[in-house]
């Protein structure tokens, strides 16, 4: 807003430099804590047991990762996560973007109270219902597969809420041209609906698989052998098979889980920004 | 609009003439939606009222097929337990703490943060970096960093020259623990929701304001703070409804100890369902927190519905 003149003399005023000191520490508060998970991951166990600690490890120990992995299957877990998350994410697609197509596009009796029905489902919170759901689970055999852990979250309110508001800003001329070109209303949906809601797309799809691959709550209810654990459990095992107190095979394996994230977040900031505050809008 | 859309289509789409071609186009959004209200059906609407009608019954997870009717007393049971009542006290200092501190300390940092330069932007992503992290690993962090002996807090309270805190070790002291966690984890957020509000207010209305010379304390209680009513509003219903829900932390962080001091709702409800079998008792305290979250969603539709924004 201002000139680039008075915006250089602001910068090194005083109070400024204050504000950014102020600036840097606040950030620290929020980020320091997964540094400190990375710098104890490196540090050798009499090193963690150090007290006052040390910032730096004085002799990295790159083994923790490795005892930490070989700790459990975690090969499998990893499978597992990305199948889940993968899996509900397909699942999720399939079923929203033909029911946001009919609520953005049709007019129908009862549209808008299928339509209030979804936006119940997005607000109770699976915790409150994981019951009826295990012992339905259980009913049909499906406890402790992967199947418990996908079939739940097969329709994302959240999701037919996002592409719904997307569909209807499409143009009517678009539609109407791929109809008078005799395209089913099908083919519109996934050859043109689609392909123009790919930001929105692509929004959904990194809340899904951000929101999946972090669960704990839900694999935790649903699974109890190796086989069909996911990351999570799998590295809130680490605190019983290799003591409570061994924070640095303990840390290098949540490296494990939160390193890709923060990954995907360095690199596409903005856009999971928007898909997580999305909701309020 | 509507009609247009469908008055054109009907033409194209009876080309063939087949009465039954006319039939699909009729049922062809409920075709669409069919698939996406079978799961809420399934894994929504359903577990809802088996819930419900599982809390007249006493039954365990040991033996699905051996189902007493018992009426209302595992509600008996329920507001006779002392325990249920500490259960309920605690998730409720809980959430008054972590909702007023989350949006409180988010609400002064958005007014800080919401500002052009790229510096700005850096600290907005940094401070919501916690709020994309799995609870599972946030938790365990936080055990390390609480650690009584060799924890980071300890070691800056010692710097300070502070006596060292005894953070989840304590019954005084594990629930303001598991707090300030909470709070941790949901302030990025908060702030970044504030700061979407903040920019949606329009300019013409600070203009105004600056032109009347209004003291910056009077713009921000006679402007801001009602323009931003609907996102305060938002932000108390989702942030209470996910207080009420909390989890993950006191499974990996305190088991709900020491003495019950962190047991909240869910933890309770998963504790008697899946460790002690009482699947009635736990039914019943899901169906109280089902009607806490119902009361909280209605009231949240009522307002939106009657939009009290002060607009």
């Amino acid at each position: 807003m201002k000139g680039g003149s008075s915006l250089n003399r602001l910068a090194t005023s005083p109070l400024k430099i204050i504000e950014r000191i102020l600036l840097i520490l606040v950030s620290l508060i929020f980020v320091f804590p997964f540094l400190w998970m990375m710098l104890t991951a490196f540090k050798t166990l009499p090193e963690v047991f150090r007290f006052p600690p040390t910032l730096l490890p004085e002799v990295w120990d790159f083994s923790n990762f490795l005892k930490a992995w070989e700790s459990g299957p975690f090969l499998k877990y990893l499978l597992n996560s990305f199948i889940v998350a993968v899996g509900v994410l397909i699942l999720q697609f399939l079923t929203a973007v033909p029911a946001a197509y009919a609520f953005a596009r049709y007019r129908f009796p009862g549209r808008n109270l299928l339509f209030g029905i979804t936006l119940i489902a997005l607000m109770i919170p699976p915790q409150v219902i994981f019951l009826p759901i295990y012992v339905q689970m259980s009913g049909w055999g499906l406890v402790n597969t992967l199947w418990s852990l996908i079939l739940p979250y097969g329709a994302s309110a959240f999701g037919i809420f996002l592409l719904r508001q997307s569909f209807m800003q499409v143009p009517d001329e678009v539609i109407e041209a791929a109809r008078l070109d005799q395209a089913s209303e099908w083919k519109i949906i996934w050859k043109i609906m689609v392909p123009i809601a790919k930001p929105v797309l692509v929004t959904f799809g990194l809340f899904s698989f951000i929101y999946h691959w972090n669960d704990y709550f839900w694999p935790l209810i649903m699974t109890n052998s190796d086989t069909v654990r996911t990351l999570p459990i799998g590295i809130s095992m680490l605190k019983a098979s290799e003591g409570s107190q061994v924070w640095n095979v303990i840390m290098a394996g949540n490296m494990i889980l939160v390193f890709p994230i923060l990954i995907i977040f360095f690199f596409a900031q903005r856009h999971i920004i928007r898909a997580f505050i999305y909701q309020s809008k | 609009m509507w009609k247009e859309i469908a008055l054109k289509r009907y033409p194209i789409r009876s080309k063939t003439g087949i009465p039954s071609q006319q039939l699909i186009e009729k049922f062809r959004p409920y075709l669409y939606v069919v698939p996406a209200l079978a799961f809420f059906t399934l894994f929504f609407f359903y577990p809802i009222a088996y819930m419900v009608y599982l809390s007249f019954y006493d039954w365990s997870l040991l033996d699905l097929s051996a189902m007493k009717w018992v009426g209302l007393e595992n509600f008996q049971a329920l507001f006779t337990d002392n325990d249920f009542y500490q259960v309920l006290s605690n998730t409720f200092i809980f959430t008054v703490f972590t909702v007023a501190l989350g949006m409180g300390i988010a609400f002064f940092l958005a007014l800080w943060l919401n500002q052009r330069a790229k510096i700005y932007g850096v600290v907005q992503a940094a401070i919501f970096t916690p709020h994309i992290i799995s609870l599972v690993s946030i938790a365990m962090l936080w055990m390390w960093l609480m650690d009584p002996q060799y924890g980071l807090l300890n070691a800056i309270l010692e710097w300070f020259g502070l006596p060292a805190y005894s953070w989840l070790a304590d019954t005084k002291s594990a629930l303001a623990s598991l707090v300030l966690v909470s709070v941790w984890k949901v302030v990025g957020y908060n702030t970044l929701v504030f700061i979407a509000g903040l920019q949606s207010i329009p300019k013409y209305l600070y203009e105004a304001a600056a032109l009347d010379r209004s003291p910056a304390w009077k713009t921000l209680w006679k402007i801001t703070i009602p323009m931003l009513s609907p996102t305060l509003f938002f932000l108390l219903i989702i942030n209470t409804i996910s207080s009420f829900q909390v989890f993950d932390t006191i499974y990996v962080m305190t088991q709900g100890g020491p003495v019950n001091s962190t047991n909240m709702l869910v933890f309770y409800i998963y504790e008697q369902g899946m460790d002690f079998y009482n699947g009635g008792i736990a039914s019943a305290a899901s169906v109280v927190l089902l009607l806490l979250v119902a009361l909280l969603t209605l009231f949240h539709f009522l307002v939106l519905s009657r939009k009290v924004h002060y607009r």
